[in-house]
């Protein structure tokens, strides 16, 4: 990075710490976040649309579509999000294989799982085991987004169910006295007027989406804490820039940055609550009118 | 080998005793039910002491909290802004990489009876350096959680209060905290459950496992690491933990409906457990 970095021995502190927070290995941990900050932007609309899907489903005059919609908003009660987590990766992986498997080589007459092996044919392999390296790391990370968004997607419809629930009985009624078909209401009556009962759940879910990110490490991305637990060991003399252990220096470092974006959401949320609020028929909404006048 | 021989084998590995080999091979369903089961003792014992000592702290706290002098209140709302706002995960991290940093002394402590030595390494044992972590973050939850109920005990209750010439100490403990206690328990039910789901982060974070004594939800991905199989591990660790919620949620409505014993039954505030949330 910079000239005086060719030998890093010689250097004193602050040219030294200038040297090594920029060295190649660095500049992956800083990339890290912005892996973070990607899961984040995927995953909070994907997992909004499950959400709404969810919720939708839950409401249907179907039976079918209801029970779908309902143990999918059910799965999530009183299990641990992390054992989620843990078995849809190996669960989707194992089923895109046996799906590819079943396309791809159809006289296959071997047992898929032998004992405690799980066999497909090379040709169904995700990826190819030839596929270059960024194949596979990105393969990794949408999996672990599918898996966040199908988890968080599930909390999602549970707030917006109870949100569309929470919308006054009498403003659908108006709509159906205008004449409007079921369709019609929800859409024009019940979807704009609901994400102010759904806001204070939502963006609870978003914090807890945000405090939930590190765990992309447990599902093999080189996430900032596989990083942080990288760089931080100690080194020795061997290399270029050799120094004790570090890792508690590194972890403080990711609960400042995890404190930041809290903080920041909340500012940010707390208007958009402001902003959502404008004309309805909430406490809110009637503060602001008066305000006004 | 029987299913009852294997309970006597595994029914206790989690706490190390019994056989020390983990099944491997052809692992059976009961083999997975009981070792897994085992595990659910650690989830239990870390939950359980965490929130029985957390409660305590998290009233402190949002006493504190609701105080006016600035020596109190601020200390008590960056504790709660640190934890409540990042990543329990890195919580365990950071506190393991601390703890393992500690001067490896010892310290005798006589107990009259018997003189044990208390060391610092223990700190870096999940046993005890979990539980700190747990302890700390659910207190600042909870915190955040009574702090809330304080704020919305009636006006009513406080004037009549005054009207009694209940001061100070005495004003708290007979009509504050037992008000605070009946608003704030519903949400708490749920801290509670949330807590317990955490405890499944503890081996998964910094703190290893020793000897392969570890809980549920380690034993349940040592059994899909073995067999390639994840329908049958998660969803037992998934079904104990959902008689586990069960159990917490009838402890919990039972205290509920003592704290709420002068209301007549119509009015009284059912526990409505609201699922989901992880920290």
């Amino acid at each position: 990075m910079f000239e005086f970095c060719e030998d890093p021995s010689a250097l004193e502190t602050a040219r030294w710490f200038a040297c090594y927070l920029t060295n190649g290995v660095h500049f992956r941990f800083y990339q890290s976040f912005l892996t973070v900050l990607l899961l984040l932007a995927i995953t909070a609309p994907v997992a909004l649309v499950f959400g709404f899907a969810g919720a939708m489903a839950s409401r249907s005059h179907v039976a079918p579509l209801r029970w779908i919609g309902k143990t999918y908003t059910a799965m999530v009660r009183g299990v641990p999000d992390i054992a989620f987590f843990l078995f849809f990766v190996i669960a989707l992986d194992q089923a895109l294989e046996w799906l590819a498997h079943q396309a791809a080589c159809p006289d296959w007459t071997d047992p898929i799982r032998q004992g405690a092996n799980f066999i497909v044919c090379d040709a169904a392999k995700i990826p190819q085991s030839n596929a270059p390296q960024w194949v596979h790391e990105a393969y990794n990370f949408s999996i672990a987004v599918f898996t966040f968004a199908i988890v968080f997607g599930a909390f999602a419809a549970n707030v917006l169910f109870g949100a569309m629930r929470a919308v006054p009985r009498a403003q659908l009624e108006t709509g159906e006295a205008y004449g409007m078909t079921r369709r019609q209401t929800f859409w024009r009556i019940l979807v704009p007027q609901m994400w102010i009962y759904a806001l204070p759940g939502l963006s609870n879910l978003w914090m807890i989406l945000i405090k939930a990110t590190p765990l992309l490490f447990l599902l093999g991305v080189e996430d900032i804490v596989y990083w942080a637990r990288e760089l931080g060991g100690s080194r020795t003399s061997q290399y270029q820039y050799p120094h004790p252990d570090w890792r508690l220096w590194y972890f403080l470092g990711l609960l400042v940055f995890y404190l930041g974006m809290t903080r920041i959401s909340e500012i940010l949320l707390g208007r958009l609550t402001r902003r959502l609020s404008r004309g309805q028929a909430t406490m809110a909404g009637e503060d602001q009118r008066k305000a006004v006048a | 080998m029987s299913c009852l021989q294997t309970i006597q084998d595994y029914g206790l590995r989690s706490l190390g005793y019994g056989e020390r080999l983990l099944p491997r091979g052809d692992i059976t369903l009961c083999e997975q039910f009981t070792l897994i089961g085992s595990g659910m003792i650690w989830n239990v014992y870390f939950g359980a002491l965490a929130l029985m000592s957390g409660f305590f702290f998290a009233v402190a706290l949002a006493v504190a909290k609701n105080s006016r002098p600035w020596i109190t209140r601020k200390p008590a709302e960056w504790f709660i802004f640190i934890f409540r706002g990042s990543p329990l995960f890195i919580q365990f991290f950071l506190a393991y990489e601390t703890f393992v940093l500690l001067p490896r002394v010892g310290i005798d402590i006589n107990l009259g009876f018997a003189e044990i030595t208390a060391e610092t390494r223990w700190f870096a044992r999940a046993w005890l350096g979990a539980l700190i972590v747990l302890f700390l973050n659910t207190s600042a939850y909870a915190a955040e959680i009574f702090y809330g109920a304080l704020r919305s005990v009636p006006k009513g209750d406080l004037e009549a209060a005054d009207a009694y010439g209940l001061t100070g100490w005495t004003r708290f403990r007979r009509v504050v905290f037992p008000t605070t206690m009946r608003l704030a328990w519903p949400s708490y039910t749920n801290e509670a459950i949330f807590l317990f789901h955490a405890t499944t982060l503890v081996y998964f974070s910094g703190f290893p496992a020793f000897q392969q004594k570890g809980d549920a939800l380690y034993y349940a991905q040592y059994f899909a690491d073995r067999t390639f199989n994840p329908f049958i591990p998660y969803p037992i660790v998934a079904g104990y933990f959902v008689i586990l919620t069960l159990c917490i949620i009838m402890l919990f409505g039972m205290i509920n409906a003592r704290l709420n014993r002068h209301l007549p039954s119509e009015t009284r505030s059912k526990l409505r457990y609201r699922p989901n949330l992880i920290r």
